[in-house]
């Protein structure tokens, strides 16, 4: 649109602006949160709080990274908690048969296998990834509980606990792998073909295939990495906690869905990052810290976080709607 | 001249449908030949067979000498056979570097990408033609000419032999459409055989060398563009001969149904004015983004205003929503119709009633046999041709989706009309039929706002011609006084300077 001269130079300034707030809004809410807690809770701004933060925060984020790169191929993942579950009572539950190091590498496999299995179907049978894995979701939990026998598992050698007590001043070792994750797949998302055709994909699907980019491909790539990222979670989950919960990660899938989309990486794909992650990540984990911390009852809590959610979404929404028509 | 591609008796059945009947044709190097024929006459088809998106059932397709099969887009682009999209295609996100080489990226053998030498080639890419556009943008916030403008980079990153341009002027301004023309002859002087696919007569007179038209799948002929005329390539592709192009309808004005005082809205239109009577046709002139879409939108409640005055039928009035525009009886027709005109996937039967589902339900449950009358009763109006109220609108030619767009609204029988560039990408056949429909409109009493930015339509159907500039009115001409020197003269005088249209978003 064309418009009077007068007005370009301001509009041009109010809108570099508004983009940047409306491509950055997680870090502005990230910074409320992190004064509002500050001031309301003595306990708040210590560097072990702090550090608890980030280790609390580390397992959704690990889920994130992976959901991330699913989501920004256009895609979904929904089995992420059910695979954390496989993982971490794989990892555990045959420690003593085949030893600690294959278990926890078996583990690992089992959630690449599932992975590329999610993207295999979604690829090859063209049905929505929700509904393959919201099968995959109540799949995996079941095959979680025939093998653990509804039972926790528990490891014998409890030095297996000991491997996540490395530190880095307050900062654990799972947090630590988290960002160095996200790290590497934000490299992988700006540097490499495979991260920009993700891109590609989840953009214009149909300018990615004139292109000849193997759209199949990327799509099992992704779901693979997810799947791996959730079994690298469910890993470190039963390093932290020492046994494994059939039960563990449920709903799960849902606060990884809610960081990356709070973090603002564009549910129907094609936009995002993983800075963006981390953000919501980061922000939901100091809220649910600082509401405990505030004796916030459970359920309480859980109704802060949904309006929260709903909020910086629509913050997000109205920043779009300003910035850029 | 060489020849660089040829199509020998080329044939492809959709089911129901021969879209192409042994089709031959050639392009010889560093031509421009023109691709015309109505919606349906088997262009695209033909389009879609030569960039590997359709696999022709018979015939050769030879490519520099040697018969060639192409199966995907890849391929035809390996080849150096490259189609520019009506409906780019574009990945937004992505940088114009990224774009220009979606598909082929150069990386190293670990798969990482190679930048520096991805933004140099394109940028090499975008200077062979001339083009200011930096290879680091993001392609979304570019205009939709500078967005061509990155895919016909793609043709020359490509080292083309082969550019096929379909309808590539649909959407710019004639400044933009200029630009076009000099990549375009800057691609054919490198020994690119151009495909050039419009349904704008003057264009195709303008560049091309030569013309081929199709009909109902068939090649009628191919001919020189010097020794032809715009009259024997219009009979060539109805096969009939149109006595008058246009119909303006008589002149029995009543009263004044609309009038619109000093309506203004901070950077997109100010103080517009203007009013417009029963039974007439007002058309409404100006180049895209000179704000036409914006004040017919903003007078029907689309849009509010920052200031001025609606008075309908002498009353003032205010429109909130589109709701209260189409109950006191004003249709808004869009320009775009896939966006905001239809919804695909129905059929026209559902599509025709869907703004007034209140008339055509009791008690909210729909009343299907008065929604099959309606259907038939329009089918027939407007001759549509579709195979039953069901069959989906998104397999329906342009002509035929845009008939049912005015179908829906005229079902509510409306008193004031707009139609936001009623003819846009359809072909003669069908323009002609929509500009009949038009003047039995306004013969029956409606008021009708056309807005167009192809000049001869305005002309040659409205009674009295409004011309727009940025945002302003800048003329007004009764019949008598309306010619295109004129409106070209109106509008010119208040035309943007270069570097403002091609900043300005949309």
């Amino acid at each position: 649109m064309s418009m009077p001269t007068p007005f370009m130079a301001d509009r041009r300034i109010g809108k570099a602006l508004a983009n940047l707030l409306m491509r950055n809004h997680i870090w502005v809410f990230l910074t409320l949160a992190i004064l509002v807690f500050s001031f309301s809770s003595p306990y708040f701004l210590t560097l072990n709080n702090l550090g608890n933060v980030l280790t609390q925060g580390a397992f959704i984020g690990i889920l994130a990274v992976g959901m991330t790169m699913v989501m920004i191929n256009g895609e979904i993942d929904l089995s992420v908690g059910a695979t954390l579950a496989l993982a971490s009572a794989l990892a555990i539950g045959l420690q003593d048969s085949i030893g600690v190091w294959p278990a926890v590498f078996t583990g690992f496999l089992s959630g690449v296998a599932l992975g590329a299995l999610n993207g295999t179907l979604v690829a090859l049978s063209g049905m929505h990834s929700f509904i393959v894995t919201l099968g995959a979701l109540i799949g995996i939990r079941g095959l979680v509980f025939v093998y653990s026998g509804e039972n926790a598992l528990m490891v014998t050698d409890f030095s297996y606990t000991e491997y996540p007590e490395i530190y880095l001043g307050p900062v654990s070792l799972t947090a630590i792998i988290f960002f160095a994750l996200a790290l590497f797949f934000q490299w992988v998302l700006t540097s490499t073909r495979h991260g920009r055709e993700t891109y590609a994909v989840g953009d214009n699907i149909e300018a990615a295939n004139d292109a000849g980019i193997k759209i199949k491909r990327h799509k099992v790539i992704n779901f693979t990495i997810c799947g791996a990222m959730a079994a690298i979670a469910g890993i470190l989950l039963s390093m932290r906690l020492g046994t494994a919960e059939p039960n563990a990660g449920r709903i799960w899938e849902l606060w990884t869905i809610i960081a990356v989309v709070l973090g603002g990486t564009r549910l129907i794909g094609g936009f995002g990052n993983m800075w963006m992650t981390i953000g919501g990540v980061l922000t939901l984990a100091v809220l649910r810290n600082g509401l405990r911390l505030l004796n916030t009852p459970n359920y309480v809590e859980l109704m802060v976080m949904g309006g929260v959610l709903i909020l910086a979404l629509s913050l997000d929404k109205l920043l779009a709607h300003k910035g850029v028509h | 001249m060489d020849t660089v591609l040829s199509v020998s008796k080329v044939t492809k059945t959709f089911p129901g449908v021969k879209a192409l009947d042994a089709v031959s044709f050639d392009i010889r190097a560093g031509e421009v030949h023109a691709l015309v024929g109505e919606n349906g006459a088997g262009k695209s088809t033909l389009m879609k067979v030569l960039a590997g998106l359709h696999a022709p059932d018979g015939g050769e397709i030879i490519h520099q000498g040697e018969p060639i099969r192409v199966n995907s887009p890849l391929e035809a682009r390996r080849r150096g056979i490259l189609l520019i999209h009506q409906e780019l295609s574009l990945s937004p996100e992505l940088s114009v570097a990224e774009n220009i080489y979606l598909g082929a990226w150069p990386t190293n053998a670990l798969g990482v990408l190679r930048k520096r030498k991805l933004r140099r080639d394109a940028q090499a890419a975008l200077d062979a033609l001339g083009s200011d556009i930096r290879p680091e943008s993001r392609v979304g916030d570019l205009s939709i000419a500078r967005q061509q403008m990155v895919e016909v980079a793609r043709a020359q990153a490509f080292n083309a032999n082969v550019a096929i341009f379909d309808e590539p002027t649909a959407s710019l301004t004639d400044a933009e459409k200029d630009q076009l023309f000099k990549t375009i002859r800057a691609l054919q002087d490198r020994g690119v055989g151009v495909v050039y696919i419009s349904h704008k007569m003057d264009e195709i007179f303008e560049i091309t060398d030569r013309i081929t038209v199709l009909r109902d799948g068939q090649v009628q002929g191919t001919v020189e563009t010097a020794e032809t005329d715009v009259g024997s390539i219009t009979r060539m592709m109805i096969g009939r001969e149109l006595e008058s192009y246009f119909h303006r309808a008589q002149e029995k004005f009543g009263d004044e149904a609309l009038r619109v005082e000093g309506l203004t809205k901070a950077g997109l239109f100010s103080d517009v004015s203007f009013s417009v009577r029963a039974g007439e046709v007002l058309g409404l002139y100006g180049l895209v983004g000179a704000g036409r879409s914006e004040v017919v939108e903003t007078i029907f409640g689309v849009r509010q205003a920052d200031s001025g005055k609606l008075f309908w039928q002498g009353q003032e009035v205010s429109f909130p929503t589109p709701r209260q525009a189409i109950d006191m009886g004003l249709s808004l027709v869009p320009e775009s119709r896939k966006e905001q005109g239809l919804v695909l996937n129905m059929g026209g039967r559902e599509n025709t009633s869907l703004p007034h589902l209140l008339d055509f339900s009791r008690m909210t449950v729909m009343d299907r046999a008065k929604e099959l009358r309606t259907f038939d009763e329009y089918r027939a109006l407007l001759e549509i041709k579709t195979t039953g109220p069901e069959q989906p609108v998104s397999t329906l030619s342009g002509g035929n989706q845009q008939k049912f767009v005015l179908a829906k609204w005229l079902c509510a029988a409306p008193k004031l009309i707009i139609l936001d560039e009623p003819t846009r990408g359809i072909d003669v056949g069908s323009k002609s039929a929509i500009h009949e429909l038009i003047a039995g409109l306004a013969e029956k009493g409606l008021a009708v706002i056309v807005i167009s930015s192809e000049m001869p339509e305005v002309l040659g159907i409205s009674h009295r011609v409004l011309a727009m500039a940025e945002g302003r009115l800048v003329a007004e001409f009764k019949e008598t006084e309306m010619s295109e020197e004129n409106l070209i003269n109106a509008v010119s005088r208040h035309k943007p300077t270069p570097a403002l249209t091609m900043t300005a978003a949309e």
